[in-house]
Parts: C-alpha cells; sequence; structure tokens
C-alpha cells in the first residue's frame, strides 16, 4: 500500500504546474476572466499539446490512456492556478461518451480540437437525474457550463419516461450568458427547439453513464478545489508572515495562526479525500467508487467555502479589493461548493448508501 | 499510488485476521459494560498481551532482536486495524507500545534496549508517561520535577500528575529538571524509572468520567541509576519531542475502525427508533461517516509517509485535533440521535449498550486535552509547518 505518487505521476503533476505558471499566470488568468466566454484558445492549443484534455481517454482513441489519479494531479495544479474556460466540462462529457461505450469525438477532444459539455441542470436546479423533465430534444437547460464555446453538448433529456443522453452540436443552439460569482467558468441557458442529434445512451445504460461522468467530474473538482483552498492557504500565510499590526505579524496572534492551522487542516483532508477518490474510480467497485467521490466532495465543498472565508478574513481590508486575487478564488470556491452537488447533496448520497444500502464492511482491502 | 495491500501485505493481513478469528476472546464488549474493577480488567488486558506476544503478534513493526516482528509501519495499521475489526481487546501497555518502546528504540542504549523491550511487548512490564506537573502541562517545559546526581545515581524530587496507568506502572519515562540554571529546555533528561523504587507514592486522580484512569505520582529523594539516562543528560527535550510525535502521529491508528463501528450502531439504532428517514439524522450521521473515512485516508497518506522517512513529523497534529474532534462531534450526535436515553448511565435498566454512549460522551471531553490541547496541536501547526511566528 502506498498513498502517495508515483514517480511519474509526480513529474506529470510537476510538469503540470510549471506549465501553468509559465502559461497561465494570474495575470493571464485575469485577462482571460475579463473576456465574454473566459475561454482562450490559445492557451487550450498549448494545453493540448501537452495532452491534458486526453489524460483519460484511451491510447486507442488519441488520448494518454492515464488513470484517474493523474487526472486528479493535473486538476489539482489548474485549481491551483485557477485555469479558466472549458476544460472540466469537457472532460465530464469526454467521461460520459466513454461510459456509455462510445467513442465519437473523443479523438477530437484528445486533440484539442473539439471542446464539449454536459447539459443537465434544468428550471429546478436539481442534480437528480429522476427531476429530468425535458422531453426530446425541445426545452431548456441552465447553469451549462462553457456552453458559449463547447462545439458539442451531452443533453440529458427524457424520451418515453426513459432517461436519454444525446450528443448534440452548439450549432444553431440558443445560448444566454447566465451572470454569476465564478468569472473564470461562465455558465449559460440553453434553448433546444427541436434540435437534431445522436443518441448516446438510453435507460439505465444513460443512468449508468451519466453517474460515472459525474463522477469523474467531481474528482477531478474535488482535486481542483484543493488546489484551490492551497492557493488561499498559501496567500493568507504569506500576507500573515509580512503583514504586520501592533508590532508584530499579524499570523503571531493566534487568532489568524489557528485559522491557518485550520485551513492547512482542512485543506490537507480535502486533498486525501480526492486522491482516494481518484484512486477508487478506477481500483474499487462502482458503489464504493461514488461512496468515495461523495466524501470527498462532501468534506471540500464545505472545506473550500471555509478556507475560502479565512483567507479573505486574514487579509483583513486588502482582501476585499479587487486588486487582490483572492476573491477569484473566492468566486470559484462558491461556484465549485455547488457544482455537481453541495455538502449536503453528497450527504444524502451517502446516507442512502449507508442506511439504505448498507454498504458493507469496515474498511478497504 | 496504490492502495491496495501488496502480496506480502495481504498475506499478513490474512494471517493476522485468521489468527485473530481464532483466539480473540469475544467477550470484551461485555466485559467493559459489567462493573468490574480496573484491576481486575487491566489484568484480563495484561494476559491478552501476553497471548499476542506468545504468538508473535506484538511489536509488528519493532525489530526482531527486541522480540518485534520486523515488518513495517503498514503492517502495524494492518494489525490494528484487524485488531479493532475483530473487536479484539486493547493490549495492556498502551504507553510502553505506542510511546516509550519506540522512543527506547530511537534514544536507547543498548543495555536498556535488552532489559525494556521485549518486557514492553511481553507486558511483563508496564509503562506511564510521567510528563506533566500540576503547573507544567501545556508548557511542559516549564516542569520542576528535579534530579540531582549524586554518585551513579539521579535523585528525583517532585510532583507528576495525570499520569495515564500510573496506578498499574512498573516503570515510568520520566521528564526531570536536571540543570536548573540552564534555559528550560536545555536543562530537562529523560530517566527511566522503576515505580516499585522506594520514595516514589502512587494516587489515583479521578477523572469526570468517574474512573481512574491516571494518577498522581510523588517523588521524594528517588534513586535512579544514571544508566537508566534516556539519551543525553539535558538532552530530554529532544527524546521528549520524541515520544509526543509518536503520540500525536500513530496513536489513533485504528480509531477509525472504532469509530465506524459506533456509527454503524448508531444507524441501527436511528433505524430502530424509526429516525432512519430523518434529513437532519441523515445528514449529521452521514457527515461522521465522511469524516472517519477522511481520517482513514489522512493516515493511509501518515502512514506511507512514515514508511519512506522513518518518523512521524509535525503533521501529525493534525492527525490528533482529527481524531480527537471528530470524536468530540460523534459523540455529540449520538446523544442527539438517542434523545433522553442517551444520558442513561452504566448500571441503568434502559440504558441504550449498557450506559456506553453517556461515558463515551464525557470521555471524549478528555481528547483534546490529553496528547497535547487542540490549541497547542493548532500553535505546532502553525509554527512548525507553516512557519508563522511562535505565538507565546
Ligand atoms: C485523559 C488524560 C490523560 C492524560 N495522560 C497523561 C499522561 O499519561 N502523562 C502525562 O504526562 N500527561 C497526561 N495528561 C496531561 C495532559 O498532557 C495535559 O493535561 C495537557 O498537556 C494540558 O496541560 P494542562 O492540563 O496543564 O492544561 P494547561 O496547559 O494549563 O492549559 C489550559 C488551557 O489553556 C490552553 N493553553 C495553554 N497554553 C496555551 C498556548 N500557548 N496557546 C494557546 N492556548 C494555550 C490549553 O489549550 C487549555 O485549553 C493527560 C490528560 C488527560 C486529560
Amino acid at each position: 500500500m502506498q498513498f502517495g505518487l508515483s514517480e511519474s505521476q509526480r513529474i506529470l503533476k510537476e510538469n503540470a504546474r510549471r506549465f501553468f505558471a509559465s502559461e497561465c499566470p494570474m495575470s493571464e488568468v485575469r485577462r482571460i476572466a475579463q473576456t465574454e466566454t473566459a475561454h482562450d484558445e490559445a492557451l487550450w492549443r498549448k494545453m493540448a499539446a501537452q495532452g491534458f484534455p486526453g489524460v483519460v481517454i484511451a491510447e486507442e482513441a488519441g488520448g494518454l490512456g492515464l488513470g484517474h489519479v493523474e487526472l486528479a494531479a493535473l486538476a489539482e495544479e489548474m485549481g491551483r492556478a485557477l485555469a479558466p474556460g472549458g476544460f472540466l466540462s469537457t472532460i465530464t462529457a469526454a467521461a460520459a461518451i466513454a461510459a456509455a461505450g462510445s467513442r465519437q469525438y473523443l479523438a477530437g477532444i484528445a486533440a484539442g480540437t473539439v471542446k464539449a459539455t454536459v447539459a443537465f441542470l434544468e428550471s429546478s436546479a436539481s442534480w437528480d437525474p429522476e427531476d429530468v423533465k425535458m422531453r426530446g430534444l425541445t426545452g431548456e437547460k441552465r447553469f451549462v457550463p462553457d456552453a458559449a464555446t463547447a462545439d458539442f453538448l451531452v443533453v440529458a433529456t427524457r424520451e418515453s419516461g426513459e432517461l436519454a443522453l444525446y450528443l448534440v452540436p452548439r450549432g444553431a443552439l440558443q445560448i444566454t450568458a447566465m451572470p454569476a460569482l465564478d468569472l473564470t467558468r461562465r455558465l449559460y441557458k440553453v434553448r433546444f427547439e427541436n434540435a437534431g442529434g445522436d443518441l448516446l445512451a438510453r435507460g439505465e445504460a444513460a443512468r449508468r453513464a451519466l453517474e460515472r461522468a459525474f463522477d469523474v467530474a467531481t474528482v477531478a473538482l474535488c482535486a481542483e478545489m484543493t488546489g484551490g483552498m492551497q492557493k488561499m492557504l498559501d496567500i493568507a500565510v504569506e500576507y500573515a508572515k509580512t503583514r504586520k499590526q501592533f508590532g508584530r505579524p499579524i499570523g503571531q496572534y493566534q487568532a489568524v495562526q489557528h485559522a491557518c492551522a485550520d485551513m492547512l487542516l482542512w485543506t490537507e483532508s480535502s486533498r486525501s479525500a480526492a486522491y482516494y477518490a481518484a484512486w477508487a474510480l478506477d481500483s474499487a467497485s462502482p458503489p464504493e467508487a461514488s461512496m468515495a467521490v461523495s466524501i470527498a466532495k462532501s468534506y471540500a465543498s464545505d472545506a473550500c467555502r471555509e478556507v475560502g472565508n479565512r483567507a479573505v478574513q486574514i487579509q483583513g481590508g486588502m482582501g476585499f479589493t479587487w486588486e487582490n486575487d483572492t476573491h477569484f478564488y473566492y468566486r470559484r470556491a462558491k461556484a465549485s461548493e455547488i457544482a455537481f452537488g453541495d455538502a449536503a447533496y453528497h450527504r444524502e448520497r451517502i446516507a442512502r448508501m449507508v442506511f439504505d444500502q448498507r454498504l458493507a464492511g469496515t474498511t478497504a482491502g | 499510488m496504490d492502495l491496495n495491500l501488496n502480496p506480502k501485505e495481504r498475506a499478513f493481513r490474512d494471517e493476522v485476521r485468521a489468527w485473530l478469528d481464532a483466539n480473540a476472546p469475544r467477550d470484551w464488549a461485555a466485559r467493559r459494560q459489567a462493573e468490574e474493577s480496573l484491576n481486575a480488567r487491566f489484568t484480563y488486558l495484561r494476559q491478552w498481551q501476553r497471548k499476542l506476544f506468545d504468538a508473535g503478534w506484538a511489536g509488528i513493526s519493532w525489530p526482531v532482536e527486541y522480540g518485534g516482528r520486523g515488518a513495517s509501519v503498514i503492517e502495524q495499521m494492518i494489525f490494528l486495524e484487524e485488531m479493532a475489526r475483530a473487536q479484539a481487546p486493547p493490549m495492556a501497555n498502551v504507553i510502553g507500545l505506542g510511546l516509550v518502546g519506540p522512543t527506547i528504540i530511537a534514544f536507547g542504549s543498548a543495555r536498556q534496549k535488552q532489559a525494556y523491550l521485549r518486557k514492553i511487548l511481553s507486558a511483563e512490564e508496564i509503562w506511564c508517561q510521567g510528563f506533566s506537573e500540576p503547573n507544567a502541562g501545556s508548557d511542559l517545559a516549564a516542569l520542576s520535577t528535579e534530579a540531582r546526581r549524586e554518585g551513579g545515581y539521579f535523585v528525583v524530587n517532585g510532583h507528576k500528575c495525570w499520569t495515564s496507568y500510573g496506578w498499574v506502572a512498573d516503570r515510568c519515562e520520566l521528564l526531570v529538571r536536571t540543570d536548573p540554571a540552564a534555559p528550560k529546555h536545555k536543562g530537562l533528561t529523560a530517566l527511566l524509572v522503576d515505580m516499585h523504587s522506594p520514595g516514589i507514592e502512587v494516587r489515583g486522580l479521578r477523572q469526570m468520567s468517574g474512573e481512574c484512569e491516571f494518577s498522581e505520582i510523588f517523588f521524594r529523594d528517588v534513586r535512579v541509576p544514571v544508566e537508566d539516562v534516556l539519551g543525553e543528560v539535558n538532552d530530554g527535550w529532544r527524546v521528549a519531542i520524541g515520544t509526543l510525535a509518536h503520540e500525536r502521529g500513530t496513536f489513533g491508528a485504528a480509531l477509525h475502525v472504532t469509530y465506524r463501528r459506533n456509527v454503524n450502531r448508531l444507524v441501527e439504532l436511528a433505524r430502530e427508533m424509526g429516525r432512519d428517514g430523518d434529513a437532519l439524522v441523515r445528514q449529521k450521521l452521514a457527515q461522521c461517516y465522511a469524516e472517519i473515512e477522511i481520517m482513514r485516508f489522512n493516515q493511509m497518506r501518515a502512514f506511507s509517509r512514515i514508511k519512506e522517512t522513518g518518523v512521524p513529523g509535525p503533521e501529525g497534529s493534525i492527525q490528533k485535533i482529527f481524531w480527537s474532534e471528530l470524536n468530540q462531534r460523534l459523540q455529540q450526535v449520538a446523544m442527539e440521535i438517542l434523545g433522553p436515553y442517551g444520558q442513561l448511565a452504566q448500571g441503568a435498566e434502559d440504558a441504550i449498550d449498557g450506559g456506553e454512549w453517556a461515558y463515551g460522551y464525557l470521555r471524549s471531553r478528555g481528547n483534546t486535552i490529553e496528547a497535547g490541547t487542540s490549541e497547542i496541536q493548532r500553535n505546532i501547526i502553525g509554527h512548525f509547518v507553516l512557519g508563522l511566528a511562535k505565538s507565546y
């Protein structure tokens, strides 16, 4: 048993860190965040040249064919750098396609020529697939991330009472921005009027593909949140060391110092949970993996909010300014807390497994 | 990253499991609830440890030459998890196995290792940790129990308190002041003291949960041979830090299994009480469940790191905060689920699980105090891990 990155995983992570530090420094994040779609095609192409969008896509389909631990390592670095744009949206769509047993678009995604997203939520804003009410390819989806820059959408809909997933080119869809807190990942309302598309999966297969895709995306998101937490912690600790009041660095005051200690505890614990879940996606049974995913997301959702709250508080008035980078992370933290289900949603998912399905055993292995 | 047990670890796990299936007594829970004297219970645990030792299960990660198994800390972790899973009684010599033994392995002389380690494993000699004093708890280095050199001996005078297992200990890792003129961290020495020496008086100290698990110890002209200095004279702080690192980093190794069992039991009880559909109950139990798992993940990470570096680092304070504060949250959730029944104590006719929950609730208050308070752990993280200026 070894809970730590292997040599090659470490290299991948360090390489990603260097890549984002040089190609996507905070000045770039700020610039891209102020564009209409928060997507930068040049950055995307460079990421694709590194193989990032295809990290878990099979080699036969043009990807790197690596595991979800590698995806998590990459996502953590993207979270640290606050890389803007549709990476998460695209890998969510790719995971849905792969989980449905299709290969359509995967080579394009891996090559960086195709971007995608998943259109799931509706006016009810419920993450429960049971609550998908749209019929066929007519209706409205909300909170669709990065829809404006996606080449196609994986659309969850209902056909004769059954859940169905369709691949729909963005083409002529009517897309309206839903301005929200996170400036680095944009949300849209998408209207479908008898849109054309290819059926990806239906019924139980669609439900399973969607669940898997959300589990994969949630793990990547948890790792990304961990990277964001780490960055907020680093910013706060640095400030606590240099800012002086009453003749001493504020980090010497225990109210501040203990807040930093708590931030570390939440960040490290989120990290453990995210990587465990990433490992479980590749190596544990599907119910165990889903459990690990919900454990990670329920924890990280609360943790990233609390870490963000403290990061702002510790920097005082400076932390409340636009100039300070913290608010970009803080905004992302709130959006991430909500995405793919908040803490309460995932706790209920855990409760269903614990109470109702009596997930057996005490420990893995 | 590979969280599966490797073939060697798996074989080890299967062997432990099979042995425990065949040999672990099944009456421990009942005994704990029975109104048996602390002494009778302890004798029972001592015999149980002896049995484990004879079968080769004590000191999994200790060197073979001192009676250990010479395996890795991962095997040690597996062993503790299997013990907890089998609901086997704990071993008697908690302080000896978890704290003093590893410290002697790190700092002890050849003679000390020969003389003490094997008897720790066999429970022939029970150890206690004589660090805290009435005026030196968190500020441990301010302690005033003193030891004067007289020929081949140190003569000890002073007063220790809150000493767990003091009432039953044969030996003590005692932290004393040997140079009153030196700065407070520089004048300390660790001694390995025979608790049966003349001049030692042990008094029971009753804790809020009712029993006397810890004691006060008075030292009056107690003579300790110089060969029982652990490490160097006036280098006791380094030795103490070694002990405390084990206390924080590895002590809670199997707690996740115990906590999980508690949550499973609460799930059962909630169902029996018809509260398993209550959204609040579901949320709270799921939260406990998630945090227990995360504690386990943190620990797997920490042990993987210890396997590489050899020693637990200051980040062990994260573990300490996690297990202690989580247990308090868990016990509170138990109280909320059990409602009026939760308060019923041992001996009450209608008490659930023999009053374990009422006891557990009280006992958990000590968790954030023993082994270094939560505040001190946060100071350690702030200063030693994050590099913030010392706050005190
Ligand atoms: C169940 C139990 C078992 C124990 N077993 C042993 C044992 O076997 N051997 C042994 O040697 N000791 C043992 N102890 C003692 C334990 O280590 C001390 O109680 C503990 O270190 C705290 O010291 P104190 O009680 O003097 O509290 P104090 O140090 O007086 O602390 C009182 C309060 O002040 C806070 N405080 C103190 N200093 C600071 C600071 N710098 N910054 C912020 N807050 C601060 C503390 O966190 C605490 O909340 C045990 C205690 C318990 C409860």
